[in-house]
Protein backbone atom coordinates (compact mmCIF):
# COMPACT_ATOMS: atom_id res chain seq x y z
CA UNK A 1 0.00 0.00 0.00
CA UNK A 2 1.88 3.18 -1.37
CA UNK A 3 -0.58 6.38 0.62
CA UNK A 4 1.98 8.25 -1.82
CA UNK A 5 -0.85 7.59 -5.29
CA UNK A 6 -3.75 8.89 -3.03
CA UNK A 7 -2.31 12.51 -2.52
CA UNK A 8 -4.61 13.73 -5.27
CA UNK A 9 -7.55 12.73 -3.65
CA UNK A 10 -6.03 14.73 -0.97
CA UNK A 11 -5.06 17.85 -2.33
CA UNK A 12 -8.72 17.49 -3.94
CA UNK A 13 -10.70 16.98 -0.50
CA UNK A 14 -8.62 20.01 1.20
CA UNK A 15 -9.53 22.37 -1.42
CA UNK A 16 -13.34 21.30 -2.03
CA UNK A 17 -13.77 21.70 1.93
CA UNK A 18 -11.81 25.33 2.13
CA UNK A 19 -14.84 26.05 -0.87
CA UNK A 20 -17.58 24.22 1.07
CA UNK A 21 -16.29 26.09 4.17
CA UNK A 22 -16.12 29.49 2.87
CA UNK A 23 -19.56 28.41 0.97
CA UNK A 24 -20.93 27.99 4.46
CA UNK A 25 -19.34 30.40 6.65
CA UNK A 26 -19.03 33.80 4.51
CA UNK A 27 -21.95 36.33 5.16
CA UNK A 28 -20.60 38.34 2.02
CA UNK A 29 -22.57 37.20 -0.78
CA UNK A 30 -18.99 37.87 -3.39
CA UNK A 31 -17.28 35.58 -0.99
CA UNK A 32 -19.57 32.32 -1.07
CA UNK A 33 -19.79 32.69 -4.79
CA UNK A 34 -15.32 32.72 -4.45
CA UNK A 35 -16.30 29.53 -2.28
CA UNK A 36 -18.60 28.10 -4.57
CA UNK A 37 -15.70 28.58 -7.41
CA UNK A 38 -13.29 27.10 -5.41
CA UNK A 39 -15.27 23.64 -4.85
CA UNK A 40 -15.89 23.63 -8.65
CA UNK A 41 -12.43 24.23 -9.47
CA UNK A 42 -11.20 21.06 -6.97
CA UNK A 43 -14.58 18.77 -8.72
CA UNK A 44 -12.40 19.37 -12.09
CA UNK A 45 -9.01 18.69 -10.88
CA UNK A 46 -10.47 15.15 -9.14
CA UNK A 47 -12.31 14.61 -12.25
CA UNK A 48 -9.15 15.30 -14.52
CA UNK A 49 -6.92 12.93 -12.51
CA UNK A 50 -9.17 10.30 -12.69
CA UNK A 51 -8.13 10.40 -16.20
CA UNK A 52 -4.39 10.27 -15.98
CA UNK A 53 -2.79 7.21 -16.70
CA UNK A 54 0.87 7.09 -16.11
CA UNK A 55 3.09 7.35 -18.99
CA UNK A 56 0.03 8.24 -21.02
CA UNK A 57 -0.21 11.07 -23.48
CA UNK A 58 -2.30 13.89 -24.32
CA UNK A 59 -5.24 12.08 -26.12
CA UNK A 60 -4.69 13.03 -29.41
CA UNK A 61 -3.59 10.10 -32.11
CA UNK A 62 -0.27 9.76 -32.90
CA UNK A 63 2.07 7.37 -34.68
CA UNK A 64 3.80 5.34 -32.15
CA UNK A 65 1.97 6.52 -29.52
CA UNK A 66 -0.31 3.52 -27.74
CA UNK A 67 -0.47 4.73 -24.46
CA UNK A 68 -3.11 7.88 -24.17
CA UNK A 69 -4.96 9.41 -20.86
CA UNK A 70 -8.95 9.11 -20.99
CA UNK A 71 -10.39 11.52 -22.62
CA UNK A 72 -13.56 11.26 -20.91
CA UNK A 73 -12.94 13.49 -18.21
CA UNK A 74 -11.42 16.05 -20.35
CA UNK A 75 -14.76 16.11 -22.43
CA UNK A 76 -17.02 16.32 -18.89
CA UNK A 77 -15.13 18.66 -17.97
CA UNK A 78 -14.55 20.98 -20.80
CA UNK A 79 -18.07 21.89 -20.87
CA UNK A 80 -18.16 22.12 -16.86
CA UNK A 81 -16.02 24.93 -17.08
CA UNK A 82 -17.94 27.21 -19.62
CA UNK A 83 -21.25 26.11 -17.91
CA UNK A 84 -19.36 27.27 -14.63
CA UNK A 85 -18.42 30.37 -15.75
CA UNK A 86 -22.28 31.36 -17.33
CA UNK A 87 -23.25 30.41 -13.85
CA UNK A 88 -20.94 32.56 -11.98
CA UNK A 89 -21.82 35.14 -13.86
CA UNK A 90 -25.49 34.50 -12.97
CA UNK A 91 -24.95 34.79 -9.29
CA UNK A 92 -22.69 37.44 -9.71
CA UNK A 93 -25.66 39.63 -11.32
CA UNK A 94 -27.92 38.51 -8.70
CA UNK A 95 -25.63 39.74 -6.33
CA UNK A 96 -25.09 42.98 -7.96
CA UNK A 97 -29.30 43.16 -8.31
CA UNK A 98 -29.61 42.31 -4.52
CA UNK A 99 -27.01 45.06 -3.96
CA UNK A 100 -28.98 47.55 -6.14
CA UNK A 101 -32.09 46.49 -3.66
CA UNK A 102 -30.73 46.29 -0.39
CA UNK A 103 -27.99 48.32 -0.57
CA UNK A 104 -25.58 45.19 0.84
CA UNK A 105 -24.10 42.40 0.46
CA UNK A 106 -24.20 41.14 3.57
CA UNK A 107 -25.77 38.35 4.41
CA UNK A 108 -27.40 38.98 7.47
CA UNK A 109 -28.27 42.66 6.20
CA UNK A 110 -29.99 41.72 4.02
CA UNK A 111 -32.20 39.23 5.95
CA UNK A 112 -32.40 41.78 8.82
CA UNK A 113 -34.10 44.31 6.09
CA UNK A 114 -36.88 41.50 5.12
CA UNK A 115 -37.33 40.93 9.15
CA UNK A 116 -37.83 44.82 9.19
CA UNK A 117 -40.33 45.05 6.25
CA UNK B 1 -3.54 24.97 -1.70
CA UNK B 2 -1.50 28.24 -0.19
CA UNK B 3 -3.42 30.09 -2.29
CA UNK B 4 -7.41 28.53 -2.03
CA UNK B 5 -6.04 28.75 1.56
CA UNK B 6 -4.89 32.91 1.50
CA UNK B 7 -8.19 33.27 -0.54
CA UNK B 8 -10.63 31.75 1.93
CA UNK B 9 -8.68 33.64 4.93
CA UNK B 10 -8.55 37.23 3.56
CA UNK B 11 -11.02 39.95 4.35
CA UNK B 12 -10.41 41.89 1.54
CA UNK B 13 -12.71 40.90 -1.65
CA UNK B 14 -10.59 42.81 -4.22
CA UNK B 15 -7.60 39.99 -2.74
CA UNK B 16 -9.59 37.35 -3.02
CA UNK B 17 -10.70 37.64 -6.58
CA UNK B 18 -6.91 37.66 -7.55
CA UNK B 19 -6.08 35.36 -5.67
CA UNK B 20 -8.58 33.07 -7.26
CA UNK B 21 -7.63 33.80 -11.06
CA UNK B 22 -4.07 33.04 -9.66
CA UNK B 23 -5.32 29.74 -8.57
CA UNK B 24 -7.20 28.99 -12.00
CA UNK B 25 -4.17 29.73 -13.59
CA UNK B 26 -2.46 27.24 -11.25
CA UNK B 27 -4.57 24.86 -12.15
CA UNK B 28 -4.68 25.15 -15.74
CA UNK B 29 -1.05 24.09 -15.40
CA UNK B 30 -2.19 21.36 -13.69
CA UNK B 31 -4.21 19.89 -15.98
CA UNK B 32 -1.76 20.60 -18.99
CA UNK B 33 0.74 17.83 -16.81
CA UNK B 34 -2.22 15.57 -16.35
CA UNK B 35 -2.26 15.37 -20.06
CA UNK B 36 -5.77 17.86 -20.10
CA UNK B 37 -4.70 20.22 -22.59
CA UNK B 38 -8.13 20.69 -23.95
CA UNK B 39 -9.84 21.53 -20.58
CA UNK B 40 -6.18 23.41 -19.70
CA UNK B 41 -7.08 25.99 -22.14
CA UNK B 42 -10.45 26.57 -21.55
CA UNK B 43 -9.38 26.92 -17.66
CA UNK B 44 -6.89 29.30 -18.25
CA UNK B 45 -8.87 31.95 -20.66
CA UNK B 46 -12.11 31.69 -17.97
CA UNK B 47 -10.67 31.61 -14.75
CA UNK B 48 -7.65 33.83 -15.40
CA UNK B 49 -9.37 35.83 -17.22
CA UNK B 50 -13.08 35.95 -17.30
CA UNK B 51 -14.31 35.27 -14.06
CA UNK B 52 -11.50 37.24 -12.61
CA UNK B 53 -12.94 40.34 -15.23
CA UNK B 54 -16.40 39.55 -13.35
CA UNK B 55 -15.51 39.22 -10.28
CA UNK B 56 -13.50 42.67 -10.38
CA UNK B 57 -16.40 44.56 -12.36
CA UNK B 58 -18.95 42.91 -9.47
CA UNK B 59 -16.60 44.60 -7.01
CA UNK B 60 -16.34 47.83 -8.32
CA UNK B 61 -20.06 48.15 -7.50
CA UNK B 62 -20.23 46.19 -4.39
CA UNK B 63 -16.98 47.64 -2.83
CA UNK B 64 -14.36 45.23 -1.63
CA UNK B 65 -14.58 45.08 2.34
CA UNK B 66 -15.93 42.47 3.94
CA UNK B 67 -17.67 44.12 7.24
CA UNK B 68 -15.67 42.83 10.42
CA UNK B 69 -17.75 40.49 12.38
CA UNK B 70 -17.36 38.41 15.87
CA UNK B 71 -16.68 34.54 14.94
CA UNK B 72 -18.87 32.45 15.89
CA UNK B 73 -21.36 30.35 13.35
CA UNK B 74 -17.56 29.32 11.89
CA UNK B 75 -17.16 26.38 14.56
CA UNK B 76 -19.81 24.49 12.99
CA UNK B 77 -18.72 25.24 9.65
CA UNK B 78 -15.38 24.16 10.34
CA UNK B 79 -16.90 21.00 12.58
CA UNK B 80 -18.66 19.99 9.40
CA UNK B 81 -16.39 20.51 6.91
CA UNK B 82 -13.60 18.22 8.92
CA UNK B 83 -16.06 15.59 9.46
CA UNK B 84 -16.84 15.54 5.64
CA UNK B 85 -13.33 15.67 4.99
CA UNK B 86 -12.27 12.54 6.97
CA UNK B 87 -15.02 10.98 5.69
CA UNK B 88 -13.78 11.33 2.30
CA UNK B 89 -9.57 10.35 3.53
CA UNK B 90 -11.32 7.59 4.13
CA UNK B 91 -13.41 6.68 0.91
CA UNK B 92 -9.85 7.35 -0.65
CA UNK B 93 -8.34 4.81 1.06
CA UNK B 94 -10.15 2.19 -1.71
CA UNK B 95 -9.87 3.97 -4.66
CA UNK B 96 -7.16 3.46 -7.34
CA UNK B 97 -3.65 4.99 -7.27
CA UNK B 98 -3.01 8.31 -9.57
CA UNK B 99 -1.93 7.15 -13.28
CA UNK B 100 -2.99 3.44 -12.15
CA UNK B 101 -3.97 1.69 -15.92
CA UNK B 102 -5.80 -0.82 -13.88
CA UNK B 103 -7.98 1.94 -12.63
CA UNK B 104 -12.14 1.32 -13.23
CA UNK B 105 -11.99 4.52 -14.98
CA UNK B 106 -9.10 3.09 -17.86
CA UNK B 107 -10.64 -0.37 -18.19
CA UNK B 108 -13.82 0.32 -18.45
CA UNK B 109 -14.99 -0.35 -22.41
CA UNK B 110 -16.31 2.96 -23.11
CA UNK B 111 -13.38 4.09 -22.44
CA UNK B 112 -11.38 1.64 -24.41
CA UNK B 113 -13.84 2.46 -26.92
CA UNK B 114 -12.99 6.05 -26.93
CA UNK B 115 -9.40 5.60 -27.20
CA UNK B 116 -9.15 2.39 -29.15
CA UNK B 117 -11.77 2.64 -32.07
CA UNK B 118 -12.94 6.54 -32.29
CA UNK B 119 -9.77 7.79 -33.85
CA UNK B 120 -10.19 4.57 -36.48
CA UNK B 121 -14.13 5.04 -36.63
CA UNK B 122 -14.07 8.71 -37.54
CA UNK B 123 -10.49 9.68 -38.64
CA UNK B 124 -9.91 12.93 -35.97
CA UNK B 125 -7.22 12.40 -34.49
CA UNK B 126 -8.19 14.66 -31.27
CA UNK B 127 -10.36 12.18 -29.17
CA UNK B 128 -11.96 14.99 -27.22
CA UNK B 129 -13.42 16.87 -30.21
CA UNK B 130 -15.86 13.85 -31.32
CA UNK B 131 -16.60 12.62 -28.01
CA UNK B 132 -17.63 16.02 -27.11
CA UNK B 133 -19.68 16.87 -30.60
CA UNK B 134 -21.05 13.45 -31.49
CA UNK B 135 -20.74 10.66 -28.70
CA UNK B 136 -22.56 13.12 -26.68
CA UNK B 137 -24.28 15.49 -28.75
CA UNK B 138 -27.18 15.39 -27.15
CA UNK B 139 -25.13 16.63 -23.84
CA UNK B 140 -23.18 19.43 -25.44
CA UNK B 141 -26.52 20.22 -26.98
CA UNK B 142 -27.76 21.03 -23.39
CA UNK B 143 -24.45 22.52 -22.23
CA UNK B 144 -24.95 25.25 -25.11
CA UNK B 145 -28.40 25.69 -24.07
CA UNK B 146 -27.58 26.04 -20.42
CA UNK B 147 -24.79 28.68 -21.56
CA UNK B 148 -27.39 30.11 -23.30
CA UNK B 149 -29.88 30.38 -20.43
CA UNK B 150 -27.52 31.96 -18.53
CA UNK B 151 -26.93 34.67 -20.58
CA UNK B 152 -29.94 35.21 -21.06
CA UNK B 153 -30.56 35.29 -16.96
CA UNK B 154 -27.74 37.74 -16.90
CA UNK B 155 -29.26 39.77 -19.71
CA UNK B 156 -32.34 39.73 -17.80
CA UNK B 157 -31.48 41.15 -14.49
CA UNK B 158 -29.34 43.54 -15.24
CA UNK B 159 -29.12 44.12 -18.94
CA UNK B 160 -32.62 45.27 -19.46
CA UNK B 161 -33.03 47.63 -16.82
CA UNK B 162 -29.86 49.85 -17.63
CA UNK B 163 -31.64 50.77 -21.03
CA UNK B 164 -35.08 51.44 -19.50
CA UNK B 165 -33.01 53.94 -17.46
CA UNK B 166 -32.25 55.22 -20.45
CA UNK B 167 -29.62 57.38 -18.34
CA UNK B 168 -27.20 59.09 -20.99
CA UNK B 169 -23.56 58.14 -20.70
CA UNK B 170 -20.98 60.52 -20.44
CA UNK B 171 -17.68 58.99 -20.92
CA UNK B 172 -16.36 58.89 -17.85
CA UNK B 173 -13.41 61.60 -16.81
CA UNK B 174 -12.25 58.20 -14.77
CA UNK B 175 -11.89 56.74 -17.75
CA UNK B 176 -9.77 58.66 -19.89
CA UNK B 177 -7.51 59.06 -16.99
CA UNK B 178 -6.89 55.58 -16.93
CA UNK B 179 -6.43 55.43 -20.31
CA UNK B 180 -3.66 58.12 -20.21
CA UNK B 181 -1.99 56.67 -17.31
CA UNK B 182 -1.41 53.21 -18.97
CA UNK B 183 -0.50 54.16 -22.35
CA UNK B 184 1.80 51.76 -22.64
CA UNK B 185 -0.52 48.93 -21.79
CA UNK B 186 -2.94 50.07 -24.10
CA UNK B 187 -0.74 50.32 -26.78
CA UNK B 188 1.06 46.79 -26.21
CA UNK B 189 -2.74 45.35 -25.51
CA UNK B 190 -3.87 46.49 -28.78
CA UNK B 191 -1.14 44.52 -30.67
CA UNK B 192 -2.21 41.42 -29.28
CA UNK B 193 -6.16 41.44 -29.88
CA UNK B 194 -5.79 40.73 -33.16
CA UNK B 195 -3.56 37.63 -32.19
CA UNK B 196 -5.48 36.64 -29.92
CA UNK B 197 -8.56 36.29 -32.28
CA UNK B 198 -6.59 34.23 -34.90
CA UNK B 199 -5.59 32.10 -32.58
CA UNK B 200 -9.32 31.30 -31.68
CA UNK B 201 -10.25 30.94 -35.47
CA UNK B 202 -7.40 28.90 -35.48
CA UNK B 203 -8.34 26.92 -32.35
CA UNK B 204 -11.94 26.74 -33.95
CA UNK B 205 -11.23 25.29 -37.29
CA UNK B 206 -8.25 23.36 -35.69
CA UNK B 207 -10.19 21.22 -33.05
CA UNK B 208 -10.85 17.96 -34.91
CA UNK B 209 -6.71 17.51 -35.29
CA UNK B 210 -4.94 19.77 -32.07
CA UNK B 211 -6.61 20.37 -28.99
CA UNK B 212 -9.64 22.99 -29.45
CA UNK B 213 -13.00 23.63 -30.76
CA UNK B 214 -16.27 25.52 -30.04
CA UNK B 215 -15.92 25.64 -25.96
CA UNK B 216 -12.38 26.60 -26.36
CA UNK B 217 -11.73 29.03 -29.37
CA UNK B 218 -15.52 30.85 -27.66
CA UNK B 219 -13.64 31.66 -24.43
CA UNK B 220 -10.33 33.06 -26.26
CA UNK B 221 -12.20 34.72 -28.94
CA UNK B 222 -14.64 36.46 -25.48
CA UNK B 223 -11.17 37.40 -23.95
CA UNK B 224 -10.02 39.41 -27.02
CA UNK B 225 -13.41 41.26 -26.80
CA UNK B 226 -12.71 41.56 -23.39
CA UNK B 227 -9.09 42.97 -23.77
CA UNK B 228 -11.10 45.54 -26.54
CA UNK B 229 -13.35 46.21 -23.99
CA UNK B 230 -11.44 47.32 -21.04
CA UNK B 231 -8.71 49.04 -23.36
CA UNK B 232 -10.63 51.19 -25.21
CA UNK B 233 -13.69 51.71 -22.83
CA UNK B 234 -17.11 49.85 -22.47
CA UNK B 235 -19.11 53.17 -24.80
CA UNK B 236 -16.26 52.59 -27.60
CA UNK B 237 -16.73 48.75 -27.19
CA UNK B 238 -20.22 49.02 -27.63
CA UNK B 239 -20.19 50.79 -30.90
CA UNK B 240 -17.97 48.48 -32.48
CA UNK B 241 -19.61 45.11 -31.23
CA UNK B 242 -23.15 45.73 -31.13
CA UNK B 243 -24.75 44.08 -27.92
CA UNK B 244 -28.00 44.03 -30.60
CA UNK B 245 -25.55 42.07 -32.65
CA UNK B 246 -24.61 39.87 -29.89
CA UNK B 247 -28.09 39.34 -28.59
CA UNK B 248 -28.76 37.42 -32.37
CA UNK B 249 -25.39 35.65 -31.85
CA UNK B 250 -26.53 33.97 -28.42
CA UNK B 251 -29.17 32.43 -30.09
CA UNK B 252 -27.53 31.83 -33.83
CA UNK B 253 -25.51 29.54 -32.41
CA UNK B 254 -28.02 27.35 -30.34
CA UNK B 255 -30.09 27.30 -33.58
CA UNK B 256 -27.04 26.25 -35.78
CA UNK B 257 -26.80 23.37 -33.40
CA UNK B 258 -30.10 22.57 -33.34
CA UNK B 259 -30.71 22.91 -37.25
CA UNK B 260 -27.64 20.23 -37.56
CA UNK B 261 -29.82 18.19 -35.51
CA UNK B 262 -32.89 18.53 -37.71
CA UNK B 263 -31.31 18.23 -40.44
CA UNK B 264 -29.84 14.75 -39.87
CA UNK B 265 -33.49 13.55 -39.13
CA UNK B 266 -35.23 15.24 -42.39
CA UNK B 267 -32.21 13.17 -44.04
CA UNK B 268 -33.39 10.19 -42.53
CA UNK B 269 -30.88 9.46 -39.74
CA UNK B 270 -31.24 10.03 -35.81
CA UNK B 271 -30.74 13.45 -34.19
CA UNK B 272 -27.17 14.27 -34.61
CA UNK B 273 -26.25 11.39 -36.60
CA UNK B 274 -24.22 13.41 -38.56
CA UNK B 275 -23.12 10.13 -41.37
CA UNK B 276 -26.12 11.03 -43.29
CA UNK B 277 -25.00 14.14 -44.17
CA UNK B 278 -22.43 13.64 -46.50
CA UNK B 279 -22.44 10.44 -49.02
CA UNK B 280 -19.55 9.63 -47.37
CA UNK B 281 -20.25 9.25 -43.82
CA UNK B 282 -16.82 10.25 -42.57
CA UNK B 283 -16.95 13.39 -44.25
CA UNK B 284 -20.75 13.43 -42.86
CA UNK B 285 -19.28 13.04 -39.42
CA UNK B 286 -16.46 15.48 -39.87
CA UNK B 287 -19.36 18.66 -41.59
CA UNK B 288 -21.54 17.66 -38.74
CA UNK B 289 -18.76 17.70 -36.16
CA UNK B 290 -17.38 21.20 -37.57
CA UNK B 291 -21.22 22.96 -37.90
CA UNK B 292 -21.99 22.18 -34.53
CA UNK B 293 -18.57 23.25 -32.74
CA UNK B 294 -19.12 26.48 -34.88
CA UNK B 295 -22.69 26.74 -33.13
CA UNK B 296 -21.12 26.19 -29.64
CA UNK B 297 -18.04 29.05 -30.54
CA UNK B 298 -21.03 31.23 -31.56
CA UNK B 299 -22.85 30.58 -28.50
CA UNK B 300 -19.96 30.61 -26.12
CA UNK B 301 -18.32 33.94 -27.30
CA UNK B 302 -21.72 35.90 -27.62
CA UNK B 303 -22.89 34.78 -24.16
CA UNK B 304 -19.68 35.69 -22.53
CA UNK B 305 -18.93 38.45 -24.30
CA UNK B 306 -22.31 40.48 -23.70
CA UNK B 307 -22.04 39.27 -19.81
CA UNK B 308 -18.96 41.33 -19.80
CA UNK B 309 -20.37 44.28 -21.50
CA UNK B 310 -23.88 44.12 -19.49
CA UNK B 311 -21.76 44.17 -16.39
CA UNK B 312 -19.42 46.99 -17.32
CA UNK B 313 -22.58 48.32 -18.66
CA UNK B 314 -24.05 48.06 -14.96
CA UNK B 315 -20.65 49.71 -13.13
CA UNK B 316 -21.00 52.25 -15.95
CA UNK B 317 -24.48 53.09 -14.72
CA UNK B 318 -23.53 53.05 -11.62
CA UNK B 319 -21.25 55.80 -11.98
CA UNK B 320 -18.24 53.69 -10.37
CA UNK B 321 -15.11 53.55 -12.03
CA UNK B 322 -12.94 50.51 -12.67
CA UNK B 323 -10.22 50.29 -9.96
CA UNK B 324 -7.10 50.81 -11.84
CA UNK B 325 -5.64 47.42 -10.90
CA UNK B 326 -7.86 45.98 -13.38
CA UNK B 327 -5.59 46.99 -15.84
CA UNK B 328 -3.01 44.20 -14.28
CA UNK B 329 -5.45 41.62 -15.06
CA UNK B 330 -5.59 42.44 -18.51
CA UNK B 331 -1.84 41.11 -18.47
CA UNK B 332 -3.31 37.99 -17.06
CA UNK B 333 -5.68 37.31 -19.56
CA UNK B 334 -3.02 37.69 -22.37
CA UNK B 335 -0.88 34.98 -20.24
CA UNK B 336 -4.28 32.81 -19.81
CA UNK B 337 -5.34 32.97 -23.70
CA UNK B 338 -1.47 32.66 -25.33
Amino acid sequence: MDFLGLYNYWVFIVLMLSGFYLLLSARNLVKKVIGLNLFQTSVFVFYISTGKVKGGAVPIAAEGVDVYSNPLPHTLILTAIVVGVASTALGLSLILRIKDEYGSIEEDEVDMQDVLS
Amino acid sequence: MTIAYASVRTKNLFEAAMLFGIFSLVSASFFVVLDAVDVAMTEAAVGAGVSTILMLSTLAVTGHKVRPRPVQRNVLAIAVSVLLGAALVYGTLDMPRIGDPDAPVQTHPIARHFIEVSPVETQIPNMVTPLLASYRGYDTLGETAVVFTAGIGVLALIGRRRRRDGTPVEAGEGVDAMQDRHRVLRIVGKQLIPAILLYACYVQAHGDFGPGGGFQAGVIFASALMLFMLLVGIDEAEKVIKPKVLEKLIALGLLIYGCTGLLTVLKGGAFLDYKVLAHDPIHGLHYGILAVELGVGITVTAVITTIIFTFAGHMRGRQKLVAPATDGTVVTTDGGAL
